[in-house]
């Protein structure tokens, strides 16, 4: 490990900053060691950062890669990650989707890279605001993903999502998601953390040994992820991937509580976090910056005397069954808030797909109302997220479908021509 | 419901020191999370099955050494008085030896020919 020169060792200190900013920050404070990136809108203030960072010399042990596109980004951090490194990138929307190809690479060579996003929707029509369909699009690749809804929970949830990563019983890539511009491009109080206290927090970085499973070494050369017959072991290596996301799920939770003790901020289990819950009779599911907004909903149609609450869901992949089948089984309605889409799937939105197959085969479980809103950065209001609980509410009590619903799913706040 | 323990791969690379030549495995809990290959030879197979044409070496080979840089495989062998020897068990007989042979001494036969005699 580098020494960091006296004048540059981060010291707690709370800044009001970006979310790409504070992505920028759990970067440093985790003592990356190799950076590549390409800029790319709502991104690209990451890159600007810690390539002003690198350049400062307040991160000397990292290298900084430049290269010529998001693939490169990529197939470079892939061989920075195999030599034994801790890595960092930062995309969006289309960048991500040209970074597609390698992204299985990384998840089938089991490299522990993390991946800040702010997410945007996907062109046509071109778009660079919020909308998280570019990450869960990338859903079978084989990364695990987060979500954030504060500024502070990405500078958090980085730090865990490396010592997740890193455990050499998971070896899996991640990536954070957060809102593009909403939480890129707004500033807010952010605390950055000691270093030393992160250092105790992290995984130790590796020495020349390597990771456990891979080494790169002129003298000792090795040939990974080459041909494998249909005969050979395939089948079970694929297993190996998924049984890892699935052991992951009590290692996010131990991750979660380890950093509460430590930092004393505290995310839920660390796969779901629930807000009204427990004497709820319609919930909520919702995931990203639309979250937090949510919390507020809940509690302005509590005041009406309506008992109703929230689950902000934190990891899409691997995907908490257990927590909520245990959701499920508290109320008898759950709408389900999507801000992205899945074309001809079962709901329209990836998410609200992924919460029914949750619940299939076990009884007693709420009902679903999938919702779609804030498509491509659309606003969405107080108002009407108020709104979509009052109409969770009517569907409990009277049973009826709300009218405005399509194919089953309530895209909501359409626009009308006036 | 089986529970597989995947934390039952045996970690290949402890030190330096003991990366291993080969990796053992009784089965595939064992493999180590990703498909690696540690190079030695014949590690895809004798491949030299896959030949439908040999290069033979002519008498009159002048040892210029051209065919063996050439080679993609590395099966072509200088022994010790200089001359040439081809390793048929992994030639797959590309034939860029015969093509790159400057004295055009290096000769494609077809395999069935030389095996009807």
């Amino acid at each position: 490990m580098v020494e960091t020169p006296k004048d540059f060792i981060q010291k707690e200190e709370n800044v009001i900053i970006k979310g790409n900013v504070a992505a920028a920050y759990a970067a440093k404070s985790a003592r990356v060691q190799v950076i590549s990136a390409y800029p790319i809108t709502p991104q690209t203030t990451v890159v600007e950062k810690l390539s002003e960072f690198a350049d400062n010399g307040e991160m000397p042990g990292t290298q900084y890669i430049k290269v010529e596109s998001e693939h490169s980004v990529l197939a470079s951090i892939i061989g920075a990650s195999k030599a034994g490194t801790r890595t960092f990138t930062a995309t969006s929307g289309q960048g991500l989707f040209y970074m597609h190809e390698m992204l299985h690479w990384a998840a089938g060579a089991r490299l522990p890279i993390v991946m800040a996003i702010a997410s945007r929707g996907p062109a046509p029509p071109w778009n660079i605001w919020a909308d998280f369909t570019d990450v869960l699009s990338q859903r079978d690749t084989g990364w695990m993903s987060a979500f954030c809804s504060s500024h502070q929970e990405i500078y958090d949830e980085i730090l865990m999502s490396y010592k997740v990563c890193e455990d050499h019983n998971i070896l899996l890539p991640k990536f954070v998601a957060y809102g593009g511009f909403i939480l890129s491009h707004t500033s807010k109080p952010v605390i950055i953390e000691d270093q030393d206290k992160v250092d105790n927090f992290l995984p130790p970085l590796l020495d020349e040994e390597g990771w456990p499973h891979i080494w790169m070494d002129p003298k000792r050369p090795m040939m990974f992820g080459n041909l494998i017959m249909p005969s050979g072991f395939y089948q079970e290596f694929r297993l190996k991937i998924h049984d890892a996301h699935i052991r992951a799920k009590e290692k996010i939770i131990k991750a979660a509580q380890e950093f509460k003790q430590l930092f004393g901020r505290g995310y839920g289990n660390g796969l779901i976090q629930e807000y009204k819950m427990d004497d709820a009779e319609v919930g909520m599911i919702i995931y990203g910056d639309l979250a937090l907004q949510m919390e507020d909903a809940v509690d302005y149609v509590r005041e009406e005397g309506y008992k109703v609450g929230m689950v902000k869901l934190r990891h899409f992949r691997p995907f908490p069954t257990e927590d909520i089948i245990g959701v499920a089984k508290k109320v008898k309605l759950l709408g389900v808030v999507d801000r992205a889409t899945a074309f001809g799937s079962q709901t329209g939105g990836p998410v609200s797909c992924e919460v029914k197959a949750a619940l299939h085969g076990t009884k007693d479980t709420a009902n679903i109302l999938p919702i779609i809103n804030g498509l491509g950065g659309r606003e969405v209001t107080l108002e009407q997220q108020k709104n979509q609980l009052r109409k969770l509410v009517k569907f409990n009590e009277t049973g009826e479908v709300p009218k405005d619903t399509i194919h089953g799913t309530l895209w909501d706040c359409l626009l009308e021509v006036k | 419901m089986a529970e597989i323990k995947s934390e039952k791969w045996k970690k290949i690379n402890k030190s330096k020191k003991e990366r291993p030549e080969i990796q053992e495995y009784k089965d595939w809990e064992e493999l180590s999370p990703i498909p690696i290959s540690l190079p030695i030879k014949g590690s895809m197979g004798e491949t030299g099955d896959w030949r439908t044409f040999r290069p033979v070496i002519k008498e009159d080979c002048n040892k210029c050494g051209i065919c063996w840089m050439y080679c993609p495989e590395g099966v072509i062998i200088r022994k010790e008085d200089g001359s040439f020897e081809i390793d048929l068990k992994y030639c797959k007989g590309c034939g860029i030896c015969a093509k790159e042979c400057p004295t055009n001494n290096i000769e494609m036969l077809r395999e069935s020919d030389i095996k009807d005699g």
